[in-house]
């Protein structure tokens, strides 16, 4: 099969999966959010302690259980890291601000979409401008530079945390915070979240879906291969959503959302932003962890600190709007992602004037003197 | 004469493809040799190089991928 009918097919698969998650118990518009449901975990650990939005989310642990075992079968796992690790952190940080100001990932943002929510397009809008910003970045030189080959176990360390939030997600012990109200106690069943994140976990990996990487790929080169599946997640979705009732086609009173199409627009510019310099959005990077991507894996600890921390300090949106903090704190991300952004590419055109990227080709051992990949 | 190849290595999307986008844009037409060692890049790499008709040809080196362009 070729890749462009991969990622059709799996786009498809997707948006039926969210329209179901959706119909079984998950809140609305949210059949999967990456960045909603890495704010459940990080809640449920206690690392904020906002009571509605607290739950194990079984979709993520899937999508990382079928990425990863997906990657082993096929050879796609290889364990390398190193790749500007801390600013990929704070780029992680940063980024899930922005996502929990216009409350979603890139992928809620289509799924919202898709269910009539037009403030999800105003975020697309600033999604755009913020990759578009980025790009700009990537077309001085931005580099977060060379990643090199790492000893295996770092590669396992990010599927063994996963397994252990399954465990604690299966025993349900007290310590373990689950929320009895608001978005966080509305799910679907645990089996069937489960086993659709594997479903997309599979797919994912194989046909490396982002959509930070669909628009990024159309400004840069003019390719539409990534926004393939990302036009089939919405077609699909938006027919699901017909199907089952749930597409309300406005501006206010849309769920989970808000209607402040300033802090919409700005959220998404940061997310779109951070995200492009990443190298991907949040699914990206949690597929990419589990193919043994420690930089990614970081990433998502990025994502998660940044999620307690907006909670803990009540940054995040909510139906009622942005908080005053929440803008102040989109305004702080820009700049900060603005500042790495621009010094990154100082530094390296002054570093470039003394020795070039070019190399001779030497045998293809450079930075490879860890064990060899699988 | 040693030809003289990009090494994309370790990097993270987009730079390989980014690089090699460049040198297209520079060279218009010729030869580019470009060592990856990630699929991503690999395949990326290849769709740009089809869209813009370049030939490709790919080459398992070590740990990665030798990939040769040609216009």
């Amino acid at each position: 099969m070729n890749n462009k009918a991969l990622i059709i097919i799996t786009g498809a698969i997707v948006g039926v999966l969210a329209v179901l998650l959706v119909k079984l118990g998950n809140p609305q518009n949210m059949g999967v959010c990456i960045a909603c449901f890495l704010r459940d975990i990080s809640g449920a650990l206690g690392l904020h302690q906002v009571n509605t939005v607290q739950y194990i989310r079984p979709e993520i642990l899937g999508l990382v259980i079928g990425a990863f075992a997906t990657a082993v079968v096929t050879r796609d796992f290889r364990v390398w890291g190193g790749s500007s690790t801390f600013t990929r952190f704070i780029l992680g940080f940063f980024v899930m601000f922005g996502m929990l100001v216009f409350l979603g990932c890139p992928l809620r943002m289509i799924l919202r979409m898709s269910a009539g929510d037009l403030n999800a397009l105003v975020g697309l809008l600033g999604l755009v401008a913020g990759v578009a910003l980025g790009a700009v970045f990537l077309r001085k030189g931005f580099t977060l530079g060379q990643a090199v080959i790492q000893n295996k176990s770092n590669g396992y360390m990010f599927p063994a945390i996963i397994l252990v939030l399954l465990i604690l997600l299966l025993t349900a012990p007290a310590f373990i915070f689950f929320s009895q109200q608001g978005p966080g106690s509305m799910h679907a069943p645990l089996a069937v979240s489960l086993g659709a994140g594997i479903v997309a976990g599979v797919l994912a990996q194989r046909t490396r879906l982002c959509l930070i990487g669909g628009i990024r790929d159309l400004i840069l080169f003019k390719e539409l291969y990534m926004l393939y599946g990302f036009i089939a997640i919405f077609v699909v979705a938006l027919v699901g959503n017909l199907v089952v009732g749930n597409f309300n086609l406005g501006l206010a009173g849309q769920p989970i959302a808000h209607n402040d199409g300033v802090w919409n627009f700005l959220g998404m510019v940061l997310a779109g932003f951070g995200s492009v310099l990443l190298g991907g959005c949040p699914l990206r990077q949690l597929i990419s962890a589990s193919e043994g991507n420690t930089d990614s894996a970081v990433t998502i600890a990025g994502l998660l600190a940044g999620a307690a921390f907006a909670h803990n300090f009540g940054l995040a949106a909510s139906a009622k709007g942005v908080p005053v903090p929440g803008q102040v704190a989109v305004v702080i991300g820009l700049i900060v992602v603005g500042a790495i952004a621009f010094w990154n590419v100082y530094f390296n055109l002054k570093t470039r004037k003394t020795s070039r990227r070019e190399v001779t080709y030497d045998g293809g051992n450079k930075g490879c003197e860890g064990p060899g990949l699988s | 004469m040693m030809a003289e190849i990009k090494d994309a290595r370790g990097l993270a999307c987009p730079e390989p493809v980014l690089m090699v986008k460049n040198e297209i844009d520079k060279i218009g037409g010729g030869t580019i040799k470009v060592l990856v060692n990630t699929v991503a890049a690999k395949e990326n790499i290849s769709r740009l190089a089809g869209n813009q008709k370049w030939s490709v040809s790919i080459a398992e080196e070590g740990d990665g991928w030798l990939i040769t362009l040609t216009k």
